[in-house]
């Protein structure tokens, strides 16, 4: 279980977060919603040790993740697929998924996740010696998310998974994240899509200018009024 | 055929000497957006410290530890000068490239008086031998062999290997690269220690042929390999080994034609076409401004 608790990041002299606290379950999706800006991308990045925090904490597991190097908390079960995809594009799509498995050496469990994510993605092992520059963004969605499941995360933070794909292609990826899910990882998922986001979570925050003002079930915040104004495009009738 | 051949051997070896220092910029200009002014002084640096070795240890002793010594030298630059310049604007780490450059021949200067001294004969290689009823140094012949072979074994390095692969996405993305589990500055410190390496070797191979080292010595070479890699593409390995076998070429052509005293100047006359024309080069592509 993830734990984040008062936890304040400044970027410059500006906050980002003031003192957000949360919890993220085993085995559950959680979501975080808020609007451009909010603070969203900046907490997974902390969790992740690719920002660093002014105070609070980040537990997993009972164990502080604040002020630890990245390779440690990758190897500690957490993985991120990041905002905008960010595949490495002159690498071939079995190199970048080789690359998520960076931290690992056993050779034989690295073959049978690799496996698992051609299960998961079975576009990736028809494309893996294309350059993954050369993927739709689809595709390129799919290669960064599994690229984090090959460092076999028991975590997985996902930044806007959505962003920039067709309809379909997100009803895809958001019946893959629940699929992931189903198999035993943790989720907490960023999005814009504040809609297919609650929907299929377990729990859920609303993130504002650094400080989080609603929590509850996915279903609970679905049918919030104020939610439903600010997030969800729906305007009392 | 034969005629042709003996004319070119020795651009082709200046050639493959100019390569194989250009790779040193062409990686480090990879993956840190630097150009690294101070390479052209390391390569300097591996002829003096060659030349004190011989005077206390035999050859085969002073080869490894001349090598040894460049690579610390690289390494430990990129620590003390660039390093904590990470998340400077990238002018600032340009100044401190240039900085180390003027330090380390300064301190050439202070520790050798400046008198240019004669490179140690390393057997073999400086041997005679007639190729194609020309006499010439073994060295000549070596050098393009000596240089395909490193190529190819960087290459396989970088295509093939565990670091190469975060070699190759570090280039790319420091920050994702960072989210696999790599460790930038160890990559980082990896491609100034390979490019040390070569640059090593080449001195060995241009000093064999040139004779004398001053501290000053490694300016020329080095600006040339510089034009070379920024001819092939900069960023780019195959980039960097035609452009350097083409300026080495080039310049000797240009040598047997009668007009020694242009060849620096077409050196340079054709940065500033590939500047003009292509500036990306050769091989180059368009890297996007890394974050």
């Amino acid at each position: 279980m993830l734990k984040i608790e008062n936890l304040h990041v400044a970027y410059g002299g500006i906050q980002a977060l003031r003192g957000i606290s949360m919890e993220v379950p085993d085995g559950k999706i959680v979501t975080l919603i808020g609007a451009n800006g909010a603070g969203k991308s900046t907490t997974l990045r902390t969790i992740t040790g690719l920002v660093k925090a002014v105070s609070g904490s980040v537990q997993w597991n009972g164990e502080e993740l604040l002020g630890k190097p990245i390779d440690r908390i990758i190897s500690a079960g957490i993985a991120m697929s990041p905002e905008g995809r960010r595949v490495f594009p002159d690498l071939t799509v079995l190199e970048n998924l080789k690359l998520g498995a960076y931290l690992r050496r056993n050779k034989a469990e690295i073959a049978k996740d690799l496996q698992w994510v051609y299960e998961l993605f079975p576009r990736l092992k028809e494309r893996d010696w294309q350059a993954a520059g050369t993927l739709s963004g689809g595709e390129q969605q799919m290669l960064a998310v599994g690229r984090a499941l090959m460092s076999r995360p028991k975590l997985l933070l996902m930044d806007e998974p959505s962003l920039g794909l067709a309809p379909l292609v997100v009803q895809d990826i958001f019946s893959i994240i629940g699929e992931i899910n189903r198999q035993g990882v943790t989720i907490l998922l960023i999005e814009q899509n504040a809609n297919m986001a609650l929907k299929i979570a377990d729990l859920a925050y609303v993130l504002e200018t650094g400080n989080i003002t609603m929590s509850g079930t996915g279903a609970e915040l679905l049918a919030d009024e104020r939610v439903k104004e600010a997030y969800l495009g729906k305007h009392k009738s | 055929m034969v005629q042709i051949l003996s004319t070119l051997l020795p651009g082709i070896s200046v050639g493959g000497q100019y390569a194989l220092i250009a790779l040193g910029y062409t990686m480090v200009y990879g993956i840190l957006r630097l150009i690294n002014f101070a390479h052209g002084d390391i390569f300097t640096v591996a002829g003096f410290v060659m030349f004190y070795a011989v005077t206390a240890m035999p050859v085969q002793l002073a080869i490894p530890l001349t090598i040894a010594v460049t690579v610390l030298l690289g390494f430990t630059v990129e620590r003390l000068a660039y390093k904590p310049l990470r998340s400077a604007p990238r002018m600032s780490v340009m100044i401190s490239a240039i900085g180390v450059s003027y330090l380390l021949q300064n301190l050439m200067w202070y520790i050798t008086g400046g008198q240019p001294q004669q490179y140690p004969v390393i057997p073999w290689i400086s041997d005679s031998i007639s190729v194609f009823g020309t006499e010439t140094k073994r060295v000549t012949i070596i050098t393009p062999i000596l240089t395909i072979v490193l190529i190819l074994a960087l290459v396989t390095l970088i295509k093939k290997t565990r670091i190469g692969m975060a070699m190759r996405a570090a280039s790319r993305d420091f920050e994702t690269a960072r989210l696999m589990g790599i460790k930038i500055n160890s990559v980082i410190s990896m491609t100034f220690v390979i490019g040390s390496f070569l640059a090593a070797v080449g001195s060995f191979l241009f000093f064999s042929n040139y004779s004398t080292v001053s501290p000053t010595v490694g300016t020329m070479p080095g600006l040339k390999a510089f034009v070379a890699a920024v001819f092939g593409g900069i960023g780019s390995i195959p980039g960097a080994v035609v452009g350097g076998f083409i300026i080495g070429i080039c310049e000797n052509i240009i040598r047997g034609l009668g007009y020694s005293t242009f060849s620096d100047a077409f050196t340079f006359a054709l940065l500033i076409v590939v500047l003009f024309v292509k500036p990306t080069g050769l091989f180059g592509e368009k890297l996007e401004e890394k974050v």
